[in-house]
């Protein structure tokens, strides 16, 4: 399967997907943020740097919100790393946060790891596990994130086959279960090897996620059990109703009432939480967004300051966050993050 | 073509109050009660939900408790279980009756 913009298809364009977000009976979720009293969203101060190193991936998974695919060229350079590097050194960031596409793709990919940690960084790869199996080049990954201590967070749709391949593709979960277990064997996920190994849940489908603790608590018995993995612990995301989410939702013919689900959903305490207040997201040019999604809808902050070489955290803190409807996806039931759920059941 | 029953029906449920308010508040009250975390979790009683509404055979209760399920994490085979276990219960209820038409007839028969 052909990305978005591989297929010419009109939802390739952020501006279509935008319209067709705002062109519904909605409340804007701006006026939603107002009533709870949230109106601006502000930051609460640069905790996490979250940069997308690209956008190409091996995978074609059916609600990827990045478009990524083996089609997509776009990738981060080395230059524009060593700004997010001096940045992160300068303002001693804590954390980093890598993601694509397949960010092990991009060829720089273990020299930025290298440079982080030696800052001190704590690093977050967004590693879709298919990767290590996809090439030769790729089957140390497990060991030198080992070695440079990085936490691992995958996509793992579910514990059962049927319901991983129906998002992910043919054959995913079969390859994700033998990477999960190259990733226990050099000390993933087990108590004590201060490896962390996270594993990302989203719905398959036109349905909103139940509670993280219960989510967690079937797959850490299901993997172990059928599978013999072990993991630290479970995020659970809703899926966000852009870019090929979106299509799937039009196409199924479930966009209207998956809105209607997300809005009437829509949870003050979740707001609060949301991870664009402590994030900031680098696109793969080095341009600065609140988050992944924003930037996949090229939304950029509303602030001065716009690229990664030029970033000052006090100028980018004293901006207003930009949302739109798809924020409804952040704040619908629990919420949701990069960080799996913003608040407990 | 009309029907007895619009699935956008579902969503005005709370809209039964328009005809008797007090009894209508009381009610979803305890509805959110019932489902709360308890001796049962949330999780157990969403799946009792969709049993049920296959044996009350509520069209709307399905179609949210499918979603309720499928979001909870239960796999199509678990909640397909569950079905067959409203089945089977209402099987039985049918079945079980044999046994009245059974003394009944023995104590018509020579």
């Amino acid at each position: 399967m052909k990305s978005l913009r591989g297929r010419g298809h009109e939802l390739a364009s952020s501006g279509i997907q935008l319209g067709r977000l705002q062109d519904g009976p909605h409340e804007r979720f701006g006026e939603a943020l107002n009533r709870c009293g949230m109106w601006p969203l502000r930051p609460t101060g640069l905790h996490v740097l979250q940069l997308n190193l690209g956008k190409m991936c091996n995978q074609t998974c059916k609600h990827c919100h990045v478009d990524a695919g083996p089609d997509r060229r776009e990738i981060m350079t080395r230059t524009t790393m060593e700004y997010a590097i001096d940045a992160v050194r300068k303002y001693a960031i804590p954390t980093v946060d890598l993601t694509g596409g397949a960010p092990e793709m991009n060829p720089e990919f273990r020299w930025l790891v290298e440079n982080l940690r030696q800052l001190g960084a704590h690093v977050m790869v967004r590693c879709n596990l298919t990767i290590i199996l996809a090439n030769r080049k790729y089957h140390d990954l497990p060991a030198f994130f080992a070695h440079h201590g990085v936490e691992v967070v995958s996509s793992l749709p579910h514990y059962t086959a049927g319901r991983t391949d129906r998002q992910r593709g043919e054959g995913v979960f079969d390859s994700s279960v033998r990477a999960l277990h190259m990733l226990n064997e050099v000390g993933y996920g087990h108590d004590g090897s201060g490896l962390v190994l996270s594993l990302v849940y989203n719905p398959a489908g036109a349905i909103l996620p139940g509670s993280q603790s219960d989510m967690e608590d079937d797959f850490r018995r299901e993997l172990l059990r059928v599978h013999g993995i072990v993991f630290n612990r479970l995020f659970v995301l809703t899926n966000m109703p852009i870019s090929r989410f979106l299509d799937y939702l039009l196409v199924s013919g479930n966009y209207d009432q998956y809105m209607e689900k997300l809005v009437g959903a829509f949870n003050p305490a979740a707001a609060r939480g949301v991870m664009c207040r402590n994030t900031l997201s680098v696109g793969w040019d080095g341009a600065l967004y609140d988050c992944d999604f924003n930037q996949m809808l090229d939304i950029a902050v509303d602030s001065p300051i716009n690229h990664i070489r030029e970033l000052i955290p006090d100028v980018l803190d004293a901006r207003s966050i930009r949302v739109n409807q798809h924020c409804y996806g952040c704040t619908a039931g629990l919420g949701s993050s990069c960080g799996g759920q913003v608040r407990q059941s | 073509m009309e029907s007895y029953y619009n699935s956008s029906d579902l969503k005005k449920f709370g809209q039964v109050a328009e005809f008797g308010e007090e009894l209508a508040d009381r009610f979803f009250a305890y509805y959110g009660d019932v489902f709360r975390d308890g001796a049962l979790s949330a999780r157990e009683k969403s799946l009792i939900a969709l049993a049920v509404a296959h044996a009350v055979q509520c069209p709307y209760c399905i179609d949210a408790y499918t979603s309720d399920t499928l979001g909870k994490g239960y796999t199509e085979q678990q909640m397909m279980e569950a079905v067959h276990v409203a089945a089977a219960i209402r099987g039985g209820a049918s079945l079980v009756h044999g046994v009245q038409m059974m003394n009944h007839a023995k104590k018509l028969l020579m």
